[in-house]
């Protein structure tokens, strides 16, 4: 009885039951299915051990797509639970437990997927390249994410999810306030997962650094490459602060340590620092590669080159920089007296300087430019206004004095998710829309992306002005209910018609998808936007090894002046292609990263001897490995190019 | 696989040229990880609670011959890739060896030491300070550990295989991260031993 006592959750209800049933049903129907369709090769052979980073790319991207649902679940439960005053939908501890685990999966689990699936995607077709610097590694990095998600997942029905906000201050992270598992969720699959994310840090720094098709000098780079250059070296320098972070307070929880207790000399503040250390370059992390997508569409669609390239590529160097010097703005109120403050006040306040030159420089490039309102560029267009709600509203909380009236009420909230929304969520899906048809081989239906976006755009204001003003008459965040006294109802109640309309919104893309999946042609040519860059230069769907002939480029907008001005692309014969050739450790190592990372939840020491020595194994295994990877040879090229040819049509 | 035979083995094709960026970046992340430990140590360091502080624990002579072992192993460790260089395998593996060995001693010497501070009552659950000092010492450790099997594996395909361009570039970036943990360990000497003992 004890052994199952471990396991089940501390506070369950028919929610929870619910979804166990329904995760219980949805795994069955998903091994039904395989076994069935007979595809259990086709999922292994094509996918569970790929290292084509195009494939990852799309497994990034459906695994942001489920968690973006995950978290908007948790989102509409809490907006549900707030939108009349004294309503008893959900108790304190489960709100507690969603808006923890609304906010991490929402920041970890699905904007940080999102742009690794698009920079995956993307980077190494933008600039000419094969593959990554290291396809393994980039197949691992995936594997690791995954399994810490879904070891974060579990957690609702396994042990209990975390409580303690997804900043998870201590002591209340601590054992004596968290006494359930959650929080060793919490620590232990964002560990997994950072350490993915940071290996993936490290191996697009070498791609970019190294493997730009001929005469791709740094400062001809698109740039959406550049912007992923810029988040890969922040994730290089703010990742590890995290991982000993986590490790600490891991140690805390399990091993009795003292770091961050309030007794023996522990220090609740260094976790908050450590935290955001990490916490505010992460937040630039994910919008950088946002801005990189805007930058791309924006200049497509203005039929333009981008206004102020220099300038966009400094201020992105700006930006990295100073993100790493004002993680104290997030604790203005904790004590840390007025020298201290005011210097972050001001660095805080600087960044808006950079972020406002893009802003212009979108703006001159839209200008002059023949704009053309596709979906991508109506979020683009939309982004503009939206996003700069939420900055000034940033600037107001970086002032540290007012903060004190801002602190932890609605008023926060609304301003992250107006910057987070318009800038992440926004250029995510652009991206997604923009990159469709490359992934895909069609186009997603315009029509209906188009009624998506207005819709999401106008939900978003629906759903997050209100919170500025409930917030500034202080509705305080991270909590269950109000009284009706306060006058917080009505704001709620909008909010919770805009935190609808953004459900129906998402829905409305996920049947886009459907739709367009049954209906839209599969007649499109490689560059159906007739867009800049080279990603586009390659054929539609891209063949394993992506350019038939490694690209020559001249300018910035490689495939434009080629189109344009005649430059030459593809010079000279085919020649055999060197390819690595598919694993499936990377894949049964994160298998066993997970085995490791439940054990270490529960304690179970054993097992987590076992797992660790599994997963040495593995590396062992790789060291000793021959693997020379194989040939493409010129015939096979010619046929595949040949057929791609006549697949779409003369073009 | 083409191998350009005008630059050192280890360099000579493509993908170890790769290899040796992306380790020097991984270095880099590393940096940080120990810059993070290094910052919690200062802020933790006097907040010793009822346990006791560096003046009363630390001792001078394992500490010295954890410095002397682990500088002359980051010497060997740059002989033994010299003689690679020279293609001179048999001296390559006998260096490698003796720096292994040097690993080896100071892990020796580092596990008595924490075995003593257990004992004496400065152990991981102590303090705040006994804490970082611990989770500080033991992460290089750690890291030294595991150079130690890593090394292993690596003299086990140069023994096997001979010096190619893949057995030169892992013996190369391990000399790396051989040479890094030497550099950690004289922050390690001189803020966290010198400085306690002062
Ligand atoms: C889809 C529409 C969304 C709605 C309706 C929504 C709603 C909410 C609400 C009501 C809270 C406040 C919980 C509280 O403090 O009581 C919250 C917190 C939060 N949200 Fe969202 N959200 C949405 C999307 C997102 C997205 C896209 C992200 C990030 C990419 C995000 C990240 C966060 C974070 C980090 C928190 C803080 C959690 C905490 O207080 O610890 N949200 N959200
Ligand atoms: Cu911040």
């Amino acid at each position: 009885m004890d052994f199952f006592h471990r396991f089940a959750v501390p506070h369950p209800n028919p929610a929870i039951y619910a979804s166990m049933v329904a995760i219980g049903l949805t795994v069955i129907a998903i091994v039904a299915g395989l076994t069935y369709f007979k595809k259990w090769g086709y999922l292994w052979r094509e996918w569970l051990t790929t290292v084509d980073h195009k494939r990852i790319g799309i497994m990034y991207l459906i695994s942001a797509l489920l968690m973006l649902f995950r978290g908007g679940a948790d989102a509409l439960m809490m907006r549900a639970q707030l939108a009349v005053p004294e309503n008893t939908l959900l108790d304190a501890q489960h709100y507690n437990e969603i808006f923890t685990t609304h906010g991490v999966v929402m920041i970890l689990f699905m904007a940080m997927p999102f742009i690794m699936a698009l920079m995956n995607f993307v980077v190494p077709l933008q600039i000419g390249a094969r593959d990554v610097a290291f396809p393994r590694l980039n197949a691992l990095s995936f594997w690791l994410f995954f399994m810490g998600a879904m070891l974060f997942n579990i957690s609702f029905v396994v042990g209990g999810s975390p409580d303690a906000g997804w900043t998870s201050y201590f002591p209340l992270a601590g054992n004596e306030f968290s006494q359930s598992v959650g929080t060793n969720y919490y620590m232990i699959s964002i560990q997994i997962a950072g350490i993915g994310t940071l290996m993936t840090g490290i191996n697009f720094m070498t791609t970019i650094l190294k493997m730009r098709a001929p005469g791709m000098t740094l400062m001809k780079m698109p740039m959406f490459t550049w912007s992923a250059l810029i988040a890969n070296v922040i994730i290089v320098f703010a990742f590890p602060v995290l991982t000993v972070a986590l490790a600490m307070g891991t140690m805390d929880r399990l091993f009795g340590t003292h770091f961050f207790t309030t007794n023996n000399g522990g220090m609740d503040m260094l976790w908050a620092n450590l935290f955001w250390v990490w916490g505010h370059p992460e937040v630039y992390i994910l919008i950088l590669p946002a801005f990189g997508i805007y930058s791309e569409v924006i200049s497509t669609f203005a039929r333009r080159n981008l206004y102020g390239y220099k300038s966009m590529v400094a201020s992105m160097v700006i930006i990295s920089l100073l993100s790493f010097l004002v993680w104290a703005h997030h604790f203005f109120t904790m004590g840390q007296g007025a020298v201290a403050n005011s210097i972050f006040s001001i660095t805080t306040m600087a960044i808006a300087v950079p972020t406002g030159v893009k802003i212009f420089n979108w703006l001159f490039t839209l200008w002059k430019g023949k704009i053309e309102i596709t979906t991508p560029m109506l979020y683009a267009l939309l982004f503009i206004p939206l996003f700069t709600i939420g900055g000034v509203t940033g600037v107001m909380l970086g002032m540290s004095a007012a903060d004190y009236q801002y602190h932890n009420t609605m008023f926060l909230v609304a301003h992250f998710h107006m910057v987070i929304i318009p800038g992440v969520v926004f250029a995510m899906l652009a991206g997604l829309t923009y990159y469709w048809p490359k992934m895909f081989g069609f186009m997603l239906n315009e029509k209906i992306g188009k009624l998506a976006a207005w819709i999401i755009a106008v939900s978003t204001l629906l759903a997050f002005m209100p919170m500025f003003f409930s917030g500034l008459d202080g509705q305080a965040r991270r909590m269950y209910t109000y009284s009706e006294a306060t006058g917080f109802g009505p704001w709620n109640m909008v909010a919770l018609v805009g935190a609808l309309g953004l459900a129906a919104g998402f829905v409305l893309i996920v049947y886009n998808i459907y739709y367009s999946t049954r209906y839209a042609s599969r007649d499109i040519s490689s560059d159906p936007w007739d867009a800049r860059t080279l990603e586009w230069a390659t054929h539609t769907p891209v063949p394993a090894y992506n350019f038939a002939v490694v690209p020559q480029v001249n300018s910035i907008e490689a495939l434009w002046d080629a189109k344009k001005k005649g430059h030459v692309l593809f010079k000279g014969k085919y020649e055999k292609i060197h390819m690595p050739n598919s694993s499936g450790v990377p894949f049964i190592m994160g298998v066993i990263f997970f085995i490791w990372g439940f054990a270490f939840v529960f304690a179970i020491w054993p097992l987590v001897i076992l797992s660790t020595i599994g997963i040495f194994a593995c590396m062992a295994h790789r060291s000793f490995e021959k693997d020379h990877g194989h040939y493409i040879s010129v015939e096979q090229i010619e046929e595949i190019e040949g057929t791609e040819t006549k697949l779409r049509g003369a073009n | 696989m083409k191998i350009d035979h005008s630059l050192p083995l280890e360099y000579s094709t493509e993908e170890n040229r790769l290899k040796v960026l992306g380790f020097w970046i991984f270095l880099g992340a590393e940096i940080m990880l120990f810059a993070t430990l290094f910052a919690s140590y200062f802020t933790l360091v006097d907040r010793t609670g009822n346990g006791p502080s560096g003046a009363e624990i630390f001792e001078i002579t394992p500490v010295l011959i954890e410095t002397v072992v682990l500088l002359t192993s980051s010497f060997t460790i740059g002989l033994a890739v010299h003689a690679m260089r020279l293609g001179n395998k048999k001296a390559m593996l006998s260096f490698f060896a003796v720096t292994l060995l040097l690993g080896a001693g100071f892990l020796a010497v580092e596990i008595s030491e924490f075995v003593h501070y257990v004992h004496i009552g400065a152990g991981i659950q102590t303090s705040a300070f006994t804490s970082i000092l611990l989770t500080t010492l033991g992460t290089h450790g750690a890291h030294v550990t595991l150079g130690f099997f890593w090394g292993l594996s690596i003299m086990l395909q140069v023994a096997k295989r001979g010096l190619t361009p893949e057995t030169a570039n892992k013996s190369f970036i391990f000399s790396l991260y051989w040479h890094f943990l030497d550099v950690v360990w004289i922050f390690i000497f001189s803020f966290i031993y010198l400085k306690g003992m002062m």
